[in-house]
């Protein structure tokens, strides 16, 4: 889902922002192992990054708030294992294998896992890019039912191209399995007066990550 | 307490552990995942990455302008000619900050973060007061940090909104002249590559200050 509540930008009323002097890299044993659980299941290659994100989007909004970053990737990632089919709701409910597992293409093994590698999501072009640094252009108002990366306070918004990214992986057909759909990415940058209203001030912008997809010539 | 606080109660905790716990065994009984990868994973993410990274890559840019011309032209380039490190292939961006621009990094859709130069991102990075306010009242969110900016200091904001990833290239810190790449990458802490800090000063620096 587009609009629900993990889209927070210019949101009020979450209060401040609590640093934590000598913070640790985790903070209770569990939230390790859904690390580790989100990356290897990651690498079976059955859902992308994108549709990763997505579950957690669909997560009802108190649920969301209410857990915190480790126990939403937990909620999601048992979300997915059911989905895909590879785990049995009644397996989650007993806490158990009830059957045996089904057969991956992919699995992570310790050499892969040593290898820590990050993904790439550059892909070959398409075709020309349509905009140039400098251009201005104007994000569409969209709101699709499915997965986007456009937040809502920057949609049909007037900005500048300011550098092409290259073609990246298009997050909102890899969210829904409707392919790659490489696309041209683009930083574009905003006033805060145009995102938030003649009020905000004039010393502020804000950038985001555009595919070509979200942009109009303006 | 704030709805996300990540300090879960007692009974949350345990019925956590038991959850994680059982998904963990069915995962591995069907197959799955390999125990030894995931400690691997672990050990990785608390080993080996982290902002020791990032900050020797910011101390090698403040010494070497060769390096920070390159840095500032493509940082996975630049970040992958630094031996020691394993390779990155994030789509890694630095922005360099000025006496006129100060850069900050946020993710208002989920927590997008530079793992591979700054190992896994802080509570309050994942937080919703960060995600939701850095955008419209960055200002705010800096006093939280206890940052104030010159009042001609503009601010960019960058919203991680797509697989690029940012490394904010702090200001070299007056009175460290003459320093060594390795004595300067001990002032560059992990907020001030967010660019919710600003680097020790020298005299922060010194064993028993603050």
């Amino acid at each position: 889902m587009t609009n629900s509540i993990h889209d927070m930008g210019g949101m009020h009323g979450f209060g401040p922002v609590e640093p934590e002097p000598n913070e640790p890299v985790f903070h209770a044993e569990w939230e390790k192992r859904v690390l580790a659980l989100q990356r290897a299941m990651g690498a079976t290659g059955l859902w992308t990054i994108d549709g990763g994100r997505a579950s957690l989007e669909n997560l009802p909004p108190l649920a969301y708030l209410g857990a915190s970053y480790y126990k939403r990737w937990f909620l999601g990632l048992e979300r997915r294992v059911v989905s895909h089919g590879l785990v049995g709701e009644d397996e989650i409910t007993a806490g158990r294998v009830l059957r045996p597992g089904i057969r991956l293409n992919r699995k992570m093994t310790l050499e892969d896992a040593k290898r820590s590698a990050f993904a790439n999501f550059d892909r070959p072009a398409p075709g020309p890019a349509r905009f140039r640094a400098g251009d201005p252009v104007r994000t569409k108002n969209i709101n699709p039912p499915t997965h986007t990366r456009l937040p809502r306070y920057a949609r049909g918004k007037l900005g500048t191209v300011e550098a092409v990214r290259g073609c990246h992986v298009f997050p909102d057909t890899a969210a829904v399995g409707a392919g790659e759909n490489p696309q041209w990415l683009y930083a574009v940058v905003f006033t805060a007066r145009e995102l938030w209203g003649e009020e905000a001030d004039s010393s502020i912008k804000v950038s985001i990550e555009a595919f070509e997809p979200y942009l109009l010539p303006a | 307490m704030p709805a996300n606080d990540p300090h879960d109660h007692g009974s949350e905790l345990s019925e956590m552990q038991l959850r994680v716990k059982a998904l963990e065994t069915i995962l591995t009984e069907k197959g799955y995942v390999d125990p030894a990868a995931l400690d691997q994973i672990v050990e990785n993410v608390e080993t080996k990455i982290g902002p020791h990274i990032g900050a020797r890559i910011v101390a090698r840019a403040w010494v070497d302008p060769e390096f920070k011309r390159r840095l500032l032209a493509d940082a996975t380039e630049a970040v992958n000619s630094v031996a020691g490190f394993d390779p990155i292939s994030s789509h890694l961006v630095a922005v360099e900050n000025t006496p006129q621009t100060h850069n900050v990094v946020v993710c208002t859709l989920c927590s997008c973060y530079p793992w591979s130069v700054l190992g896994l991102p802080p509570v309050w990075y994942k937080s919703a007061p960060y995600r939701s306010r850095t955008v419209i009242d960055p200002k705010g969110v800096l006093s939280d940090f206890g940052v104030t900016l010159p009042a001609a200091t503009d601010i960019r904001i960058w919203d991680s909104t797509a697989e690029t990833r940012f490394l904010v290239l702090p200001m070299r810190p007056p009175g460290t002249d003459g320093w060594s790449e390795e004595q300067l990458a001990l002032l560059v802490t992990r907020d001030c590559m967010v660019g919710t800090g600003l680097p020790k000063s020298p005299e922060q620096n010194k064993p028993g200050a603050p």
